[in-house]
């Protein structure tokens, strides 16, 4: 699975975020970590093919049985949708 | 966060949009910026998949498994009553505009084995409602908005909705 990781200065937490290139939430979620320099790793899964597209979705479904997007990581926390609240929350961040 | 430019194929389909959304008594979201994010994305998956796959969920290229998942989808007028808005956020209802419903983002309606497995025709489970077996015409029902109608075919595009013909099912 090819993570891309956006470097940051807060590496407080390790995150993971599942997305879709094509989504406005997930699109919010990578806007709000840049905004506050979080540092990241994340995957657009629409644009993934054959076995690394199966394996990726293999994972979201063990951390999100829906397999809905974007699915978030954080330490051991998931987070479905984009709760922003809970996600500063678990970022420790306002 | 900078305003970005969008392609004049997304500010015509914007416009195209808004125009039908507000002749069928629905919103596109206000904020226009998103709204033409999402629309990009739309048009990345007709371009794609032929289709206008659902933006925020993911599809599977096979138009029967996606057919659901179609903008405007099977789900969106069920979240516009329950949270004001669809699930990508694309088309809102008046008191989301107005601010009297919570703008946040909100949980999928589609049963996730769809989203495993793709859509699959759920069988009349109710067969209770017994319908006169003698009507002049079939009644056909969209399965976007519910709009029915008494004809011989489905309609070519659903005069509410706008959904194509393929999105109708024999209600009666
Ligand atoms: S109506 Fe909304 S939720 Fe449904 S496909 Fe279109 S953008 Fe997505």
């Amino acid at each position: 699975m090819n993570l891309t990781r956006i470097s940051g200065t807060n590496k407080k937490h390790r995150v993971t975020l599942y997305a879709l290139s094509t989504c406005g939430w997930c699109r919010r979620a990578k806007d709000l970590f840049n905004a506050n320099n979080i540092e990241y790793d994340y995957i657009d899964v629409d644009l993934c093919v054959g076995e690394e597209r199966e394996e990726v979705i293999n994972q979201v479904q063990k951390l999100n049985p829906r397999v809905s997007f974007p699915t978030i990581q954080i330490d051991d926390s998931v987070v479905v949708g984009f709760d922003e609240e809970r996600i500063k929350q678990l970022l420790e961040i306002k | 966060m900078s305003v970005e430019e969008f392609s004049p194929e997304i500010e015509q389909v914007y416009e195209q949009l808004k125009k039908e959304a507000e002749e069928g008594g629905y919103h596109l979201n206000p904020d226009k910026q998103f709204t033409l994010r999402l629309i990009q994305g739309l048009l990345t998956n007709e371009k794609r998949f032929g289709y206008r796959a659902c933006p925020c969920r993911i599809a599977w290229g096979e138009k029967p498994k996606d057919i659901d998942i179609i903008c405007p989808c099977y789900y969106r007028d069920s979240d516009l009553e329950e949270f004001g808005a669809c699930y990508c956020g694309l088309y809102v209802s008046e008191e989301w505009i107005k601010g009297k419903v919570p703008r946040k983002s909100i949980p999928e309606r589609r049963p996730a084995k769809f989203a495993i497995e793709g859509y699959s025709e759920s069988k009349p489970s109710d067969q209770t409602g017994q319908v006169p077996n003698r009507l002049p015409y079939p009644v056909w029902r969209c399965k976007v908005c519910g709009y029915l109608c008494a004809r011989p075919e489905p309609p070519g595009k659903c005069p509410v909705c706008k959904a194509t013909k393929d999105r109708f099912e024999r209600f009666m």
